[in-house]
């Protein structure tokens, strides 16, 4: 991996003058995926904050070739990109030693909810793409309504907090390790880790197969804190292993923690300094944060379980 | 010829915009790159960046939404104040004390 110094001097193909708001994840998580990219990439961008923002009529921040596809079929679009990569060689009309990477970038709403049947397809199907999911944890182009990946309790437009109930009362959706069920190269990455999240892109785009990365984007926009703080929070919900970094290979099987904190935060830490939890620190609702830091428990020990069982592959 | 276009349009004045026919077909940009919209005049809060303090380790740079840490051969020059939005993410994250501050007012 190349030290920050020699990444310093390649052009980054995403650039600024992009209207997303001041402090936002997205473009720091694609800035790593294009300068981890092993061959000229090919981006296909649904419906999100980052598409809405990044390709505004006439300007594009993308100095690589850019596909703004509906919000459902980000997936779709790239394995048709993959296909025709493949039928363009098989004709001649494309060099056969020209490779490409071929990406999809989405928004957890584009990604679990709404575009999860084209992405399972994707990957089912085995095509070589990487499917890269910038999750930010609510629909927040639209004005932060619930996603399937919006954490237990959290506020939300769509998960109010009252008498009735507070917050969101499920807990989020664990979509890498549905992606790992399709025997698919998946990772689960964080913006404040870039070397961490710079590997698996590298490999995943090299990888003879379909792949998946999840990558935590904390959004200072929907979850209330103040947009200085955008790397910090993302270190915070890794150091208390609400995500945690790991990478699922061998089809499936082979379960690997990338990142062990050595002192294991509370998630107190973690959820203070969002506005979308304020209400946990409020009194009698105590048993949000119980039931929050139990979740993450329950989810990190599961995890080292898998780990410890692929020692051995 | 739509590169034109696209040129075109972005040199109009922000209060006049082309007849439809004018558009490229399905929306299409072909001018790539959107530094020339200055996303500067955003800023309520401004990095102060301090060559002398500044050890050149690149974390700014990594971490900028904007592309806004200038940088040559290797080494940080300053800042472009067309495209920093002022989010201060630099200044949070700059391991050096007082190299990356942030200060109030968006105007250098
Ligand atoms: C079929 C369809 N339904 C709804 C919308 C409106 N819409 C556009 S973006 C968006 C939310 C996107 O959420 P997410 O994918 O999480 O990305 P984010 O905005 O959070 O970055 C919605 C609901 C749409 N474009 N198409
Ligand atoms: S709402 Fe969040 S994800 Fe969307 S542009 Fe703003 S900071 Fe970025
Ligand atoms: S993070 Fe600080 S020390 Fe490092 S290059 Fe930027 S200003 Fe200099
Ligand atoms: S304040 Fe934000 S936009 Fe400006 S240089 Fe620092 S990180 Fe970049
Ligand atoms: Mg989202």
């Amino acid at each position: 991996m190349a030290s920050l110094k020699e990444l310093s001097q390649r052009e980054i193909l995403f650039t600024g003058g992009h209207r997303l708001c001041a402090g936002c994840p997205a473009p720091i998580v694609v800035k790593q995926v294009l300068l981890a990219a092993p061959h000229a990439p090919i981006v296909v961008n649904p419906t999100c904050c980052l598409e809405i923002s990044s390709a505004v009529f006439p300007y594009t921040a993308w100095k690589v070739p850019y596909y703004h596809n509906a919000f459902e079929n980000a997936a779709a679009v790239a394995s048709g990109i993959d296909a025709a990569i493949t039928a363009l060689r098989r004709r001649g009309k494309l060099d056969e030693n020209k490779k490409f990477s071929v990406i999809a970038i989405g928004g957890d709403g584009g990604t679990y909810d709404i575009g999860f049947q084209a992405l399972s397809g994707m990957l089912e199907r085995g095509h070589r793409v990487l499917y890269v999911c910038y999750d930010n944890g609510a629909y927040m182009n639209t004005g932060i309504q619930r996603s399937g990946a919006t954490p237990y309790g959290a506020w939300t437009t769509t998960s109010h907090v009252g008498d009735a109930q507070k917050g969101k009362q499920q807990h989020r959706k664990d979509l890498a390790w549905i992606a790992a069920a399709h025997g698919a190269y998946v990772a689960n990455a964080s913006l404040h880790n870039w070397r961490d999240l710079m590997r698996k892109v590298e490999k995943a785009l090299n990888y003879d197969g379909p792949s998946f990365i999840n990558v935590q984007a904390p959004c200072p926009r929907g979850w209330r804190f103040p947009e200085d703080k955008t790397v910090e929070i993302a270190r915070l919900g890794t150091e208390c292993c609400f995500y945690p970094l790991y990478e699922v290979e061998d089809r499936g099987r082979k379960w690997v923690i990338n990142y062990v904190p050595r002192n294991k935060i509370p998630v107190t830490e973690y959820l203070k300094p969002q506005g979308r939890f304020a209400h946990f620190f409020q009194k009698g609702n105590e048993y949000l944060i119980e039931e929050f830091q139990a979740e993450v428990d329950r989810r990190w020990e599961h995890l080292q379980r898998l780990a410890k069982m692929s020692e051995d592959l | 010829m739509t590169v034109q276009i696209n040129d075109a349009i972005r040199k109009l004045d922000k209060k006049s915009f082309p007849a439809w026919y004018e558009i490229p077909l399905g929306g299409t940009l072909v001018a790539e790159g959107s530094t020339d919209y200055h996303t500067g005049s955003w800023r309520t809060k401004r990095p102060i960046w301090n060559a002398e303090e500044c050890s050149h380790c690149m974390i700014c740079w990594m971490y900028c939404p904007e592309t806004a840490i200038k940088v040559e051969n290797g080494k940080v020059v300053g800042i472009d104040t067309n495209l920093c939005k002022g989010c201060g993410i630099c200044a949070n994250e700059c391991p050096r004390e007082k190299a990356m501050t942030m200060a109030p007012g968006g105007e250098y």
